[in-house]
């Protein structure tokens, strides 16, 4: 949209199109505020997205270049009386950093090439003390082609100068050891080559966050209420599995699992059963171990050290040292939300979590909100009485009143906000692999695994498997999504996972497990700590955070609301949206957005209706 | 607020709603009628077929459109050629699965669909196999779905073991389905048969080991395979221990075959001239061919029950023609034939005796194990062990108690006495809401165990006297006892199978709550009736008594008919044999 066809007044105005932004746009939208919604980059979204393979080759590259700084243009020449100024962060702020790419396929297909692998490349540092890797005896690929396969994107390291850390554990191997040692390669297992990921790239959807979707959680609940729902489909989570005893397990965690499972006797499944229908309410027993670790809470049970493991790491997702009543609450969490959609709590939404604030941009816009991507604010005009910010000025030079100003965090300037310092990130790793971490007799299985810390001071890991019915991966491949909170750097944390639970270079006697075919590592902020109202910001001015760590949205869909209730504190935070047939158009002809795919409506309720029945 | 979205008002819905439903509701009434108009010409034309479907698909629940359906498409049949029908026919299977989209249970959709599967000229079964595991997959306890299923697994042929690996998996996803466990009922004495003989392989087919001993049912499954079952079944109840489907499952997988049929007592008296006859179960002996043979000679006898509220009945007596046995120094063989069985049983009447009967013991034929398993004892105590450790466990858990006590009057009935009686104890006051039923069942129990003591001790008194009994069963097992003491139990009646007692000379009820005496009816002799502190309120409760001609003591001190006016002069008239009455 041009810049001369935006309004020039709006009652909020947005900026950032993440998942706490685009609810509150929704929820205003909804209730008959004018919205306009930007974001300065060129996809929906923000850290919330998903690319597919080329997209997120892009971004990769995107963010190893130096992000130009826009030049700080003078808008005081627009500035009324009483008013002041506040720019806005001019570039992409650091939210992403230590992007490290690998591959480990071969370049083409394999007619030509047999079992060599693309070398990843790395940083010049890295290079030089990658010599005595663990990798030698790998066989040379022409070093030819290798050199032409140097891709713009497999530089890696971040900006920070945090990359160099890391290059001394590194797995990087030097360029002229290819990756595939000969003992390692697998005649039988046939490669998708890195071409073919390039060329089926649009079949990926690749997460930027990893995050799945509680069935009673609040995204869930709104996503129900609010009618959003109808603009995606999701798919159950079908297996919780776990890594034990340096081996992938099934977590029995509903009531057909532990039926079925084979690891347990019957007298622990009795057990298990009983513990998992008595911890839903609390007893006096529970509360004699409030402030004690959950762990002595287990041992108490007689719960052998099986099923603490599960109760544990997978079922509550907590530490040894959480106290008792967090790691209950957050048991309870976790059975509440089973059953309501399938065996496990979670859903994932087909095509991507990037669908789920793209839905939101769509209620808003149903309802009259205006979009413009690759378009941003410049500065904030603030009069100096009130301290309100009146209006915006757009990067074009436009000036939009508005009586409210939405941003995500990332948009303002460190010295405004309340943050957590230092600023916590998350670790975060994708994997293209050629088969699931456990193998079983349907290969469509959507798996949430959970990695306890594998050694003292490792983080806990949480693992996505996703498979290609989810739409975010090629046929034959599976996308593996690996998430911590932050020790080291995301290679730090994350790459001794990797060469436990799949086959790579560097790993050891691993062939059965499966081949990482192409990987991803990076750090992005934690957007858990950022509070709503900023330093020195004006009281009108509304701060969204990133993603947070969390395996859940709840910290998102909190913020939206909050927000909404301090923008417009008298309205219905996203009321159910009216079906369209009962929309009563203006006579004057103001065309609707008008609202198609009806085979998906309320694909929400339906379910749980079934599932309740 | 200005830019808000403008939404119809309730009203403006309803009022919209009401129109569209008169339209619809016209559109139907045009077309139902226009159905009728047609059928009644006896058109069976496409115009036809097209109005049935339209109705049918909003409403697949009008058995005559279906009616009318077949009849145009069986027409069509015959004017079409073969390619043709096929056609028609895969379209209507393609309009069925509309119409149970519309409702998955209807009547009238799920039989259609059987009836033309079964006139396709090329069926697809395997589609419509996969059709039901669909429809089961949304809701796996669809009994329409189970039958059409049973069908398609019939015409289709589908191996026995494909079909165990579908209950397999349905249970799999859930186990609180009873469908699934009874099909896997059915399966599995199919797929693996029981060998007869211990040593051979479970899987050897059965046309070439020797036919199953008449005293046990087919419907039994080799050992190997129980174990396996138990396994499964088990691991169901330990999940979820108040799931009754796997707890009934487990029953039958324990379950004893079905007793021989038989006749297991006669019983002969010269003093009344009669004849009683004890079935393994309850026959009418008017029907079933049965013939008594005395010294060589058929006679012709009549046979009733023993009070004309039985058709069916496990005894049955007879009255010997007058003076046939009457001399106490002639000896008389006798044979009863049940001729639809195969089978009889004889019985010598000595010189100098008054009775005689030939029978077989409640010992010998462990009778009352009949509610579990023929299994071997080692293999029952390994169940008992488990349920023992679930127990444990789930120490209040009515399902489980249950089950060890059955599974310790399979073992032990005896042996096991004081622990049953803690458990149903325990039962009671878990599932109080049924806790009349336990006592029943535990009345039962304790019959068994006394009718067993008495044999083993080889008398003919039967003694319960202080043991809670609620109600009277086996009472065809006491055909032969002659004192009978049921003194302070519950009891509200003796009901009329009361009635098998035919050699009852004394019986002691005192103290119970005894309302009805209809089961003391021709019980030919009969002396003494103790009926102590009970609660016979009328004269009429005590009008059977009058059919016992030997009664001569009767007790009914305590009870409300004592204070009827005349009580005295109204006895003696309705019992004159009486004369030692206590009021």
């Amino acid at each position: 949209m041009a810049a001369e066809d935006l309004p020039s007044e709006f009652d909020i105005v947005i900026l950032g199109t993440g998942l706490a932004e685009s609810v509150v746009a929704a929820a205003c939208s909804r209730v008959g505020q004018r919205v306009l919604h930007l974001d300065r980059r060129s996809h929906y979204a923000a850290n919330w997205a998903s690319f597919t393979f080329n997209g997120l080759l892009t971004w990769i590259q995107e963010h190893h270049e130096e992000s130009q700084p826009e030049e700080l243009q003078d808008w005081s020449s627009l500035l009324e009386e009483g008013e002041e100024l506040i720019y806005l962060n001019p570039s992409d702020s650091a939210s992403i950093r230590n992007l490290q790419v690998f591959c480990f396929t071969s370049e083409k297909d394999e007619e030509e090439e047999a079992q060599s692998a693309v070398p990843p490349s790395t940083t010049e540092e890295e290079k030089g003390e990658a010599a005595d890797d663990t990798v030698d005896e790998t066989e040379s690929a022409d070093p030819k082609e290798e050199e032409s396969e140097e891709k713009p994107e497999e530089t890696a390291a971040g900006q920070e100068g945090q990359g160099a850390q890391t290059a001394g554990e590194g797995p990087e191997v030097d360029q002229s050891h290819p990756s595939v040692a000969q003992s390692q390669s697998e005649p039988t297992r046939k490669k998708i080559s890195y071409a073919q990921l390039v060329k089926e790239g649009r079949r990926f959807n690749i997460d930027l966050v990893s995050k799945l979707m509680y069935s009673r959680g609040s995204l869930v609940d709104l996503l129900i209420k609010s009618n959003v729902s109808r603009y995606a489909e999701f798919k159950n989570v079908t297996r919780i599995l776990t890594y034990r005893h340096g081996n992938v397990e099934q977590v029995p965690c509903s009531r057909a699992d532990v039926f079925a499972s084979r690891q347990l006797s019957v007298v622990e499944k009795r057990k298990l059963m009983r513990f998992l229908t008595s911890c839903v309410e609390e007893t006096e027993e529970q509360q004699a171990f409030t402030g004690r670790p959950y762990l002595d809470f287990l041992r108490d049970q007689q719960l052998g050290d099986n099923l603490q493991h599960f109760l544990l790491h997978s079922i509550a997702m907590v530490t040894e040292d959480t106290p008792t009543e967090v790691g209950l609450a957050s048991t309870r969490h976790f059975l509440r939300c089973l059953g309501r959609y399938g065996n496990t709590p979670f859903l994932f939404p087909v095509y991507g979590l990037g669908e789920i604030p793209q839905c939101f941009c769509r209620m808003c816009a149903v309802f009259g909100g205006i979009y413009c991507l690759r378009h941003s604010v410049h500065c904030l005009l603030v009069d100096k009485d009130s301290n309100r910010c009146k209006a915006v000025i757009d990067s074009r030079g436009q000036r939009i009143s508005c009586n409210h100003f939405v941003v995500e965090d990332g948009y303002v300037e460190a010295n405004r906000k309340n943050v957590a310092t230092p600023t916590r990130f998350i670790s975060r790793a994708v994997l293209i692999t050629d088969a699931s971490v456990l193998p079983s007799g349907s290969d469509q299985h959507v798996s949430m695994v959970t990695v306890p810390p594998i050694a003292a001071g490792s983080p806990a890991v949480k693992m996505v498997e996703l498979c290609p019915s989810s739409m975010t991966c090629m046929s034959g491949t599976y996308l593996v999504h690996l998430t911590c909170q932050s020790v080291g750097s995301s290679y730090q944390d994350l790459s001794p996972v990797v060469t436990k639970l799949f086959h790579t270079p560097e790993s050891h006697d691993q062939e059965h497990r499966p081949s990482v075919l192409w990987c991803l590592y990076f750090n992005m902020a934690d957007g858990d700590g950022t509070q709503v109202q900023g330093h020195n910001l004006p009281s009108n001015v509304y701060l969204c955070s990133g993603p947070d760590a969390d395996l859940g949205h709840d910290h998102a869909i909190r913020q939206a609301e909050l927000i909404f209730q301090k923008i417009l504190p008298e309205e219905d935070f996203c009321p159910p949206a009216p079906n369209p047939e009962d929309i009563i158009y203006d006579g004057d002809g103001t065309s609707f957005p008008e609202e198609e795919e009806k085979q998906e409506e309320e694909l929400v309720e339906e379910q749980e209706v079934q599932t309740e029945e | 607020m200005h830019g808000r979205v403008k939404v119809k008002s309730t009203a403006q819905q309803e009022e919209e709603k009401r129109k569209e439903r008169e339209k619809k509701l016209k559109i139907y009434v045009t077309a139902r009628d226009a159905c009728f108009s047609k059928r009644k010409e006896g058109i069976w034309d496409d115009e036809a077929l097209q109005l049935t479907q339209q109705l049918l698909s909003s409403n697949p629940d009008f058995a005559t459109l279906w009616n009318y359906r077949r009849e145009i498409l069986m027409h069509l049949e015959t004017v079409k050629d073969k390619d043709e029908v096929q056609k028609i026919y895969e379209a209507e299977l393609l309009f069925l699965e509309a119409c149970l989209k519309v409702n998955p249970k209807s009547y009238g959709s799920w039989h259609h669909r059987g009836w033309v599967s079964a006139r396709l000229p090329r069926p697809d079964w395997t589609r419509e196999l996969s059709l039901c595991d669909r429809c089961l997959s949304i809701d796996d306890r669809n009994f329409h779905c189970w039958d059409y299923r049973r069908v398609v697994v019939k015409m289709s042929g589908v191996p026995v073991d494909q079909e165990l690996e579908f209950t397999d998996r349905l249970i799999g996803s859930n186990f609180s389905n009873y469908s699934s466990w009874h099909y896997r009922s059915t399966l599995l004495p199919l797929l693996h048969p029981e060998s007869p003989e211990p040593p051979s392989p479970c899987h050897e087919p059965p046309q070439t080991s020797p036919p199953p001993s008449p005293q046990i049912h087919s419907h039994r499954v080799c050992e190997e395979q129980l174990l396996k079952e138990y396994e499964l079944v088990q691991n169901a109840f330990f999940t979820d221990p108040n799931d009754q489907s796997a707890w009934f499952y487990y029953r039958w997988l324990l379950g004893r075959a079905e007793r021989e049929e038989m006749i297991s007592c006669v019983y002969v008296s010269r003093d009344e001239e009669r004849v009683a006859v004890a079935f393994s179960r309850p026959v009418n002996a008017q029907l079933v061919g049965l013939m008594l043979v005395l010294d060589g000679q058929p006679q012709r006898v009549e046979w009733r029950s023993v009070h004309p509220r039985f058709k069916h009945s496990p005894v049955w007596i007879c009255d010997l023609p007058p003076g046939t046995i009457s001399d106490i120094t002639n000896e008389h063989n006798l044979t009863v034939h049940w001729t639809e069985k195969h089978t009889h049983r004889d019985c010598a009447l000595y010189t100098g005796r008054t009775e005689s009967w030939c029978r077989d013991s409640a010992t010998d034929q462990e009778l009352f194990r009949s509610e579990l398993s023929v299994e071997k004892t080692s293999v029952l105590q390994s169940e008992l062990q488990s349920c023992n450790q679930l127990q444990e466990l789930e120490p209040l858990n009515k399902w489980c108690l249950l089950t060890i006590i059955l599974l310790m009057r399979a073992l032990d009935p005896l042996g096991y006495e004081k622990e049953t009686l803690a458990h149903f104890q325990t039962l009671k006051e878990v599932d109080s809401m049924r806790a009349a039923y336990y006592s029943d069942l535990c009345s039962k129990f304790m019959i068994e165990n006394t009718i067993l003591k008495m044999e083993y001790a080889e008398v003919r008194v039967f003694s319960m006297s202080d043991k809670n009994l609620t109600t009277l069963c086996h009472l065809d097992q006491l055909l032969l006892v002659t004192h009978i003491n049921l003194s302070c139990n519950q009891l509200q009646r003796l009901p009329p199978q009361f009635a098998m007692l035919q050699c009852l000379e004394v019986l002691e009820a005192d103290n119970n709550a005894i309302e009805s005496l209809e089961g003391v009816y021709h019980l030919p002799k009969l002396e003494e009736v103790l009926l102590k502190n009970n609660n016979i309120s009328t004269l009429a409760d005590l009008q059977p008594l009058a059919t016992c001609p030997k009664l001569k003591r009767l007790d009914l001190r305590g009870n409300p008919v004592t204070q009827t006016a005349n009580i005295e002069s109204e006895l003696a008239e309705l019992l004159p044999s009486v004369t030692d009455l206590l009021l």
